[in-house]
């Protein structure tokens, strides 16, 4: 008695994917167990997962200041205790008074308000505001266990059926696919161009829009993905005011995925909210619709198991928001904890706080860090035959290009798999560093690249380059034609 | 100069071995998709512990509570309107609001008032057949063990009757338990489906069946940290792939609520230094709920026209209000249900807010609110003699 089998479970779930968490990170995991039971039997010693943005399960530190404000008010009876003094700085003992004043009842443990606990959404808004130079409005701020959930929100809220499409950048970050696979929309694809460092061409907006509509395709939204994952541009801001400006004209949602906005590593670019542009250029409320996602995950914080992020929705009615809210509300509310390090991110100590320095040279020593290691990984890439790899601008990721001698595509075909996801799988077992077959992303057709995040400690980062690099001298030897 | 503790030595050291299987110690990083191995592995032994029977890690599904284990579900099993859940009525509108969201029909199963808002099977084949009919595919059975907003602790006889029936049809039980600690009276006790299931000689071939835990409930309450866990069993592995590929999408649930949910399934123990402060505090908090479900329940019934059965468990009264034919008409002169009528009127001039029984559905042409237990104790005389003032004058109002 199968009473559930793959032929009758939804077919949106077979067809959604997430390629970082995917077949190649079940093998790696395969290897691990390996190692751990029998040591020597393969000529690495440990596996160097690169395949995914998760900056402190491979050393980073969190933010001091962030961790004692969370720590305070996860315990809030210690704040009076003597001992709290000596062993928590005085403005993080201050913050944790605040914040649990905002809190009714200083219930930590309590389901908040749907859209998140009041006073942070207050504080976020503020951030925002100091950010842009443009008013935010604490109501327009939803709270989310992570800015997944609310990537989700919006899909379900905008996806009638397979006839609604959704403009997705190629490459993307593949929780929108699956998000649009599962809610049964179309994913309509716009291709960065890889020979201009991963530009957004208007143009190529325009004509994928217009082709979807004559497929009988409604495009309802453009997601962009700024700083971009994988691609790691960072937009010019004229660029994101055409990119506005075809939003606007054309009445389709903005969906800004801004979780990088933090990580930007050139010092000819900046980085400039969605909205900010908007706005800059007149364009209110009533003009277009922008929802900006965020979260605690990414940053120079990297608190990704917290789970938290939050969405800002600007340009809808009230009464889509009434049921942005009811959607929200069925799952009550997010955890506090990631609610509370939202509200941290957008106002982080400032000058003349007692933990300014340290937090700020916290602050600096990871992203100053990152910011190196972007330009070794990408260096290390460039040297590699027939390897070209962008300059990663932002976000964690290089996506390098690689021209696979043909030999090696029948290769792949012979055992029946995609000759980036054959590349990635080699690299694995002779060397156990864990790119994302690019595939996993989508690509121009015909191309092959592969995702590498930028997040291994500086120490290991030699050992990432000396065994790719000999991985890839021989790989490309065997498979010369 | 006395030493003051911060913090307990029992503490401490849970924390190191928890910290210990998390690796890096790093709680701000991504865990594994299904939740960290470790507290898997603790939340097995738990389950193992309570029940008799053995749990299996890799059954675990670590959530921001059980809400999201829920929806996961729903998405997995409904394809489209054809498709059809069987839930309670009563129900806990997650399952209602789950469905709709995923495009499914909700194949309402009548609880008895009468007979303590029991579950008969015979209702179970009855709704079953009937669905099937209007060509609607039945794929699972919603049971809420304890029952919210009924209260009902289910007999185990009873529990075996819904099991039997679910492998015979083939229909996957979704055993929603977040109120498994919270059983107030002594012939009740709460019983796993697993269990149950387990003790019949049912295995992984047999029965397929989702049981969702939560940390929001019971006697720790601690809604706002989103912990919870659904335990997966009797689906092949192909399944198992798919239902850990959609857990992949979002990562991994918070890292907090998975310690949360691995200290709920394996609190102190007889002996740990904690032991006494933690059940002294458990206690008092269940004995405390127990006297308020009774002090609830008895001003319910005290009330002209309403009817209220006891809670067993979970943390809900539900009673029934025969409303007067005139403040139904008044209800409908206001373009609302007679329950919300009542509800409305009620916060206007308490302040008290219940929950109009139409948000949980129930037997058409009856009436019911849900009130929870949860005020503290000194909180409750005000909410009885409000109440009490407030459905007097009501009913004087809408005398015929």
């Amino acid at each position: 008695m199968a009473s559930v089998s793959l032929d009758t479970i939804n077919p949106k779930v077979l067809k959604c994917e997430y390629a970082v968490r995917g077949e190649i990170v079940t093998l790696a995991q395969a290897l691990q167990e390996e190692l751990k039971s029998k040591p020597g039997s393969h000529s690495f010693d440990e596996i160097l997962y690169c395949n995914i943005g998760n900056p402190q399960s491979l050393g980073q530190q969190p933010i001091t200041f962030f961790r004692e404000v969370l720590a305070l008010c996860d315990h809030p009876s210690i704040l009076d205790k003597s001992q709290t003094r000596s062993l928590f700085s005085a403005d993080a003992i201050k913050r944790a008074r605040q914040i649990l004043d905002q809190i009714p009842g200083r219930a930590t443990g309590a389901y908040s308000h749907s859209q998140g606990i009041k006073g942070l959404r207050d504080t976020i808004a503020a951030g925002i505001e100091a950010r842009d130079g443009f008013p935010a409005d604490p109501n327009d701020i939803f709270l989310t266990d992570g800015a997944s959930p609310a990537v989700h929100l919006m899909m379900q809220l905008l996806i009638r059926s397979e006839k609604d499409g959704i403009l997705c950048p190629i490459p993307q970050y593949p929780l929108y696919s699956a998000s649009i696979a599962l809610r049964g929309g179309t994913l309509v694809p716009y291709y960065l161009d890889e020979a201009a460092g991963w530009g957004l061409e208007v143009s190529e907006l325009k004509k994928q829009w217009a082709d979807a509509k004559s497929k009988g395709i409604t495009p309802r939204a453009l997601v962009v993905i700024n700083p971009g994952n994988p691609t790691g541009q960072v937009l010019a801001e004229n660029n994101q005011r055409e990119i506005v400006d075809f939003c606007k004209k054309e009445g389709l949602v903005l969906l800004a995925d801004e979780v990088y906005q933090e990580n930007v590593y050139v010092p000819e670019k900046k980085f400039h909210s969605f909205k900010k542009v908007a706005r800059s250029m007149g364009y209110g409320e009533k003009d277009i619709s922008v929802v900006s996602f965020q979260s605690v995950s990414k940053g120079y914080y990297g608190e990704c198991g917290k789970r938290g992020g939050y969405m800002e929705v600007t340009g809808f009615g009230p009464e889509i928001r009434e049921q942005i809210y009811k959607l929200a509300s069925v799952n009550l509310c997010s955890n506090i904890s990631g609610q509370i390090l939202s509200s941290l991110v957008m106002s982080p100590p400032k000058v003349g706080d007692e933990s300014y320095e340290s937090f700020s040279a916290e602050k600096d020593g990871i992203l100053s860090s990152l910011a190196r290691r972007a330009k070794t990984l990408e260096d290390a890439f460039n040297t590699l035959e027939g390897v070209t790899c962008n300059k990663a601008e932002g976000a964690m990721y290089l996506f390098p290009c690689i021209s696979l001698p043909e030999k090696a595509i029948k290769a792949a075909e012979a055992v029946k798999t995609t000759p980036d996801n054959f590349y990635c799988r080699r690299l694995l077992n002779a060397t156990g560093i864990v790119f994302v077959p690019g595939s996993g992303f989508r690509q121009a057709p015909g191309t092959w690249h592969c995702r590498c995040t930028i997040l291994p400690q500086e120490d290991k980062i030699p050992a990432v380059v000396s065994r790719l690099t000999e991985f890839h001298r021989s790989f490309m030897e065997e498979f010369r034609e």
